[in-house]
């Protein structure tokens, strides 16, 4: 399937900003599920980009402005081709082995009530039944509703509330899984959605945890189910932080105002389309 | 090695000397440092070994020192001190003197500026700020090096290099003899909520433009589980014996070892694996028998972070105290340097000593004062 992704994010200040840095993971990479036909991301101000890669094996790209700025937009647009591959993911970088995805970090610490949960919805079985029924049972129990947290809620906090959005949804998953002892990563992407609605306010986030046989299945327990040929996956790390998109700190300036708008559309269809016309 | 194999071939782990958990879970490594070119290949520039003696001919190391050792002024100070007082002793032996390690720590640290920098490379030391306990020793040291103190709003990022304000512009930094924790050195990379660190400078850092001393992530190396495969560390990469022995130690990691330990707790001394300064530790023989069921119950319930230790019988010194001359136990902290060049070894070192009467704790932070070493050439 071959998806065209667009995301555009505006940085709006007040006042000029004196100057900005910004990490960025942007950039999908290649793996047995998808194929990138072409990637760029555009500043619509001059700068110069500095490209690497970090331990999880994300494209990095550093940006810093040291001039003052009233705006800034950053424009993403590329297409992939995704194969089906049934959730596993193969032919990605790993420099770990997949004992460190045990690691818990302050946004995936699992408390008391969360490690309960994941004993008594996992069960006994085999890992990959275990992961199932944990993603089941989280797209289940949990509400979608963007209102109650935001970027830096913990997993346990959303799971309290019972609510959130992909984000925590993910960390919840990944945080339950470790409980379990099994290794589990964040997933930062673009999902294409399949009721044809193509502008979307946020991009995607998922999981992927570890079985042992098969190595890494994704798990998106916002859908509930193993990701496949609508998702493109860019940036993966222990959680949010380390698979953030953008991590930019600007120094001086005031109200730093956000606008994201993101497309990802299904190219096929619209050829299709075109030719019933 | 260890270090350098951690954050790269990993093969110490592949091999089963230590257990993976305990790198991979290990809080203080740095994932993010994996696959990063430390310059020269030095991970540790400065570090502090706890020495102590428990007889007349054994040392042991009770405890290294990787990430940030401090002590250095209390090192120099006690010896400016003692030299006041007692000035017509230091003419009667030949003491090697400390007074120059300021000295050999700036050349350290030139040493290892990244390749490609100038002859004469910029060093700054990064402080958390006046607040820190440390910031004396941070602003006596900087002064002796005559390098510039900087905290982390003086500092900026730009182009994957680290400058610093000054009035005549900004001016590029190679080297920084941080004193900041790994979490709080860059918001972008570590904790986001850190007020203390410079954004981006891990990616300067990581882009190979600039030294931070130590390297992040070395407490990856000194933490007290770690510390209970050293031996075997050392064997496996050097395939020697360690000159300096461990303190024999049980790792309530080993159920073996746990029910051992249980069963003799009012004779050992328990450590927090990643506790330090003294905190929540129990000495066994100087406990009351609720402590030490308090501390079974604690032990119980989360064995994988305790170790456990015979309780030395540390060696003493005479010490002034109120009631006057008394022996009171010590350890030593001598400070090693390295650098592109090798290895020094501070002619000296930190004498801590436990104030009160019996007591085996000498840290700082527990009412621990210090003393002047000397090591004389006869």
């Amino acid at each position: 399937m071959r998806i065209r992704i667009q995301h555009r994010t505006a940085y709006i200040y007040e006042e000029p900003a004196a100057a900005i840095i910004q990490v960025l993971r942007l950039t999908p990479r290649n793996h047995e599920g998808q194929r990138i036909r072409y990637w760029r991301i555009d500043m619509d101000q001059d700068v110069q980009m500095q490209s690497g890669e970090d331990a999880f094996g994300n494209v990095v790209h550093n940006i810093c402005f040291t001039r003052p700025l009233d705006d800034l937009t950053v424009t993403v647009q590329g297409e992939v081709e995704t194969h089906e591959t049934h959730g596993v993911v193969k032919g990605t970088m790993e420099r770990f082995p997949p004992g460190l995805y045990l690691r818990e970090t302050p946004l995936t610490q699992s408390d008391v009530a969360l490690r309960k949960f994941a004993r008594d919805r996992a069960g006994k079985g085999a890992v990959l039944d275990q992961l199932h029924k944990l993603m089941e049972a989280i797209h289940r129990e949990m509400e979608f509703n963007t209102k109650p947290t935001d970027v830096e809620t913990p997993a346990a906090k959303a799971f309290e509330l019972r609510s959130g959005v992909c984000q925590d949804f993910s960390h919840i998953f990944i945080a339950a899984a470790r409980s379990l002892d099994i290794p589990a990563r964040y997933v930062g992407g673009y999902m294409l959605r399949t009721d044809g609605q193509i502008r979307q306010e946020a991009g995607h986030a998922w999981a992927e945890a570890y079985a042992p046989d098969i190595g890494w299945i994704g798990f998106d327990p916002a859908n509930n189910l193993c990701p496949s040929l609508t998702h493109v996956r860019v940036s993966a790390g222990l959680d949010y932080l380390g698979a953030a998109p953008v991590r930019g700190s600007h120094q001086g300036g005031t109200a730093e105002r956000l606008e994201t708008t993101i497309m990802v559309e299904h190219i096929g269809a619209q050829h299709q389309q075109q030719q019933q016309r | 090695m260890y270090l350098a194999d951690i954050y790269g071939k990993q093969t110490c782990v592949k091999a089963g000397i230590v257990p993976e958990d305990l790198v991979w879970r290990n809080p203080a490594y740095r994932p993010e440092m994996a696959g990063v070119a430390v310059p020269h290949g030095v991970y540790v520039h400065i570090a502090g070994v706890d020495i102590v003696r428990i007889d007349a001919d054994d040392f042991y190391v009770l405890e290294d020192n990787a990430r940030t050792p401090s002590g250095v002024s209390s090192l120099l100070g006690g010896r400016e001190i003692c030299f006041r007082l007692m000035a017509d002793l230091y003419g009667a032996h030949k003491v090697a003197p400390v007074d120059n390690y300021p000295d050999e720590l700036v050349s350290t640290l030139r040493s290892v500026a990244p390749r490609g920098t100038t002859d004469n490379p910029t060093v700054a030391m990064l402080t958390p700020g006046q607040f820190n306990s440390a910031y004396y020793e941070h602003s006596f040291l900087a002064d002796k090096m005559g390098v510039e103190l900087v905290e982390g709003r003086d500092l900026f990022v730009r182009d994957a290099c680290v400058y610093k304000r000054t009035t005549e512009g900004p001016k590029k930094v190679d080297v920084l003899y941080r004193r900041v924790d790994d979490d709080f050195i860059d918001p972008l990379a570590f904790r986001p909520d850190s007020m203390l660190g410079v954004p981006g400078l891990f990616g300067a850092y990581a882009a190979g433009n600039v030294t931070l001393a130590n390297a992040v992530g070395t407490g990856a190396a000194d933490d007290k589980a770690i510390y209970t495969y050293m031996p075997e560390i050392v064997k496996f990469f050097l395939s020697e014996e360690p000159i300096l022995k461990n303190v024999p130690t049980w790792r309530c990691r080993d159920p073996k070892d746990l029910s051992y330990v249980l069963d003799h707790l009012p004779e050992l001394v328990v450590k927090e694996v990643h506790g330090s300064g003294g905190y929540g530790m129990l000495v066994g023989p100087q406990s009351s028998k609720m402590e030490i069921e308090d501390f079974r119950a604690r032990l119980k319930a989360s064995p994988e972070t305790y170790i456990a230790q015979p309780t030395l019988a540390l060696s003493t010194c005479p010490s002034f105290v109120n009631s006057g001359v008394a022996p009171r136990h010590v350890d030593l902290r001598p400070f090693v340097l390295t650098g592109a060049n090798g290895m020094k070894i501070v002619p000296g070192g930190l004498t801590r000593v436990a104030m009160r009467e019996g007591s085996l704790v000498v840290n700082s932070s527990q009412g621990g004062g210090t003393k002047d070493t000397w090591v004389v050439e006869l």
